[in-house]
């Protein structure tokens, strides 16, 4: 069972208590922006084999969103943060790293 | 080939059976050919058939990573139907229905189709609008579906509880002419059609990469060496967004698993497929007596072939309400699969970025049922390098220009 801890409650949340919100850091286009950033931002997603950043809700607890690092091959969990970042923080990255000498990085 | 009958069955008995050959070669990939499909699932040995078939081409490979039939082919709950909402999804799976009646004729090798009859079951009053819209839609589409009343829902399933306190049964949508088929028959039917054609099928034969120049593939590498070809065709399900990704594209796709689960066998209780979509769960009883049962896919990208054991547990909750009889039942196995999912839960059948590069994906956790129709129209697409009628809406590039073909088309329940 997927486990996830929550960074702005601190509760270690197992997956029913939790929602999945899809690909994490998305830049937004609206109005004004070329048909092909609009459905790459609505629709292209990075999908990958592997380290997947993602947005999480603690619906059944504290109901805020936060980010999640994991690999979508085995299902581990690199680590959790809070969600007003625009991209994975240095520490995340690091373990990633780590964990995944051959990954090719965020981006 | 030798062909299966009842006179092959007399001739073998007489002789010990040491005469049946195997269903197909095994060959080792040649260095090139007039077309590759990767992807020896029911899908893509589909498309290499018509290929075949409809268009003389049997210069081609069909090259699998892992065993052929051994992905979703073999992981789902075999329902087909047609009774779809919007004109491109219906004409799709109406035609692979269709040809689902004479498959086994058709390739001299019994996929088991039975056409039982399905139901989806109408258990609020937005669904039974819903699906009176869908059986006005069918009739006009040429699709032959009814609605029927709670009564006789009660007389097709007795074992149903039509008056459960949360969601009574209000009525169906009945297709009599839905049903299942013996989904690895149907893989290895057209695997021995394609072999008897000429066309090689490699297994254990994994891409590693897409080899290309000026906007055209060459050919593919491979575990087993570089193979080269005029035309490729993807047909990889789950995998889609990796090779799409090799081929240098990208895809309106994300991965994620699918559950199933058969319980212990029983007596024959229930000879048709019941899906309950609002409750969440679908149900049917194979020939050995297990009943074979589905429901949603987990949220959140997956390439691990399991799933969340809490969608098995909400699955079996909404059918056991529905049906209360399989209470004290025992669950035997339970699998996962990868589907692939598009933004509005309907395929692509389309060409790529590449010139000679066509895609069949994004069927999500619906396919089996569309597998002769997918095969059919991709089959069109690659001989003729443009999509005929039944693919022409199913392109990659409906995202960018807002053309969905909106309804959840694969399984019908909401995901």
């Amino acid at each position: 069972m997927l486990i996830l801890e929550c960074p702005c409650c601190g509760v270690k949340a197992e997956e029913t208590e939790l929602s999945p919100g899809g690909e994490a850091h998305l830049k937004r286009f609206g109005p004004g922006s070329s048909d092909e950033e609009f459905e790459a931002y609505m629709f292209a997603r990075k999908n990958p084999k592997g380290v997947h950043f993602e947005r999480w809700r603690h619906a059944y607890g504290c109901g805020k969103w936060f980010l999640a690092a994991r690999c979508t091959a085995t299902l581990e969990v690199f680590g959790t943060y809070p969600a007003q970042t625009s991209e994975p923080p240095a520490d995340i990255v690091a373990k990633i790293k780590a964990k995944r000498p051959d990954w090719k990085g965020y981006k | 080939m030798k062909r299966y009958s009842v006179f092959a069955i007399a001739r073998e008995a007489l002789r010990y059976h040491q005469g049946w050959e195997r269903a197909w070669k095994s060959p080792e990939p040649k260095k090139s050919y007039d077309a590759i499909i990767v992807g020896a699932g029911g899908h893509g040995l589909a498309s290499a058939y018509y290929l075949g078939k409809n268009y003389g081409i049997t210069n081609v490979a069909v090259i699998e990573k892992g065993w052929l039939g051994g992905g979703n082919t073999g992981r789902n709950t075999t329902i087909i139907r047609s009774n779809y909402l919007q004109d491109p999804s219906a004409a799709i799976y109406e035609k692979a229905r269709a040809l689902y009646e004479t498959l086994s004729q058709d390739l001299n090798y019994n996929v088991m189709f039975s056409p039982r009859g399905l139901l989806m079951l109408a258990q609020t009053h937005h669904e039974v609008r819903g699906y009176l819209r869908t059986v006005h839609a069918n009739n006009l589409q040429g699709v032959s579906t009814e609605w029927i009343g709670p009564g006789r829902v009660k007389e097709l399933v007795p074992i149903i509880n039509i008056d459960g306190p949360r969601y009574p049964v209000l009525g169906a949508l009945y297709q009599a002419r839905g049903g299942t088929a013996r989904h690895d028959a149907v893989a290895w039917g057209y695997a021995r059609a394609c072999s008897a054609m000429g066309m090689d099928i490699i297994q254990q034969c994994e891409v590693t990469g897409v080899t290309q120049s000026n906007g055209v593939v060459t050919g593919l590498d491979t575990t087993r060496g570089h193979i080269g070809c005029k035309k490729l065709g993807i047909v990889v399900a789950g995998h889609s967004g990796q090779l799409a990704e090799m081929a240098g594209f990208r895809l309106p796709i994300e991965a994620v698993a699918l559950q199933a689960l058969v319980s212990e066998p029983i007596k024959p209780c229930m000879d048709v497929v019941v899906m309950a979509n609002t409750v969440h769960g679908y149900m049917s009883q194979s020939d050995k007596g297990e009943m074979v049962i589905g429901g949603g896919t987990d949220g959140f990208n997956n390439y691990t072939q399991r799933g969340s054991f809490h969608h098995i547990e909400e699955t079996l909750r909404a059918l056991v309400e529905t049906f209360p009889m399989i209470s004290r039942l025992k669950m035997l196995r339970q699998w996962g699969g990868i589907v692939d999912m598009t933004g509005d839960r309907s395929p692509i059948i389309s060409k790529t970025p590449l010139g000679n590069c066509f895609i069949n994906c994004g069927w999500g956790t619906g396919g089996f049922k569309a597998i002769p129709g997918s095969g059919w129209a991709m089959a069109e697409l690659m001989a003729k390098g443009e999509p005929g009628p039944l693919a022409a809406e199913f392109s990659m590039w409906r995202f960018k220009e807002g053309q969905f073909i909106d309804e959840s088309v694969a399984a019908g329940v909401a995901h």
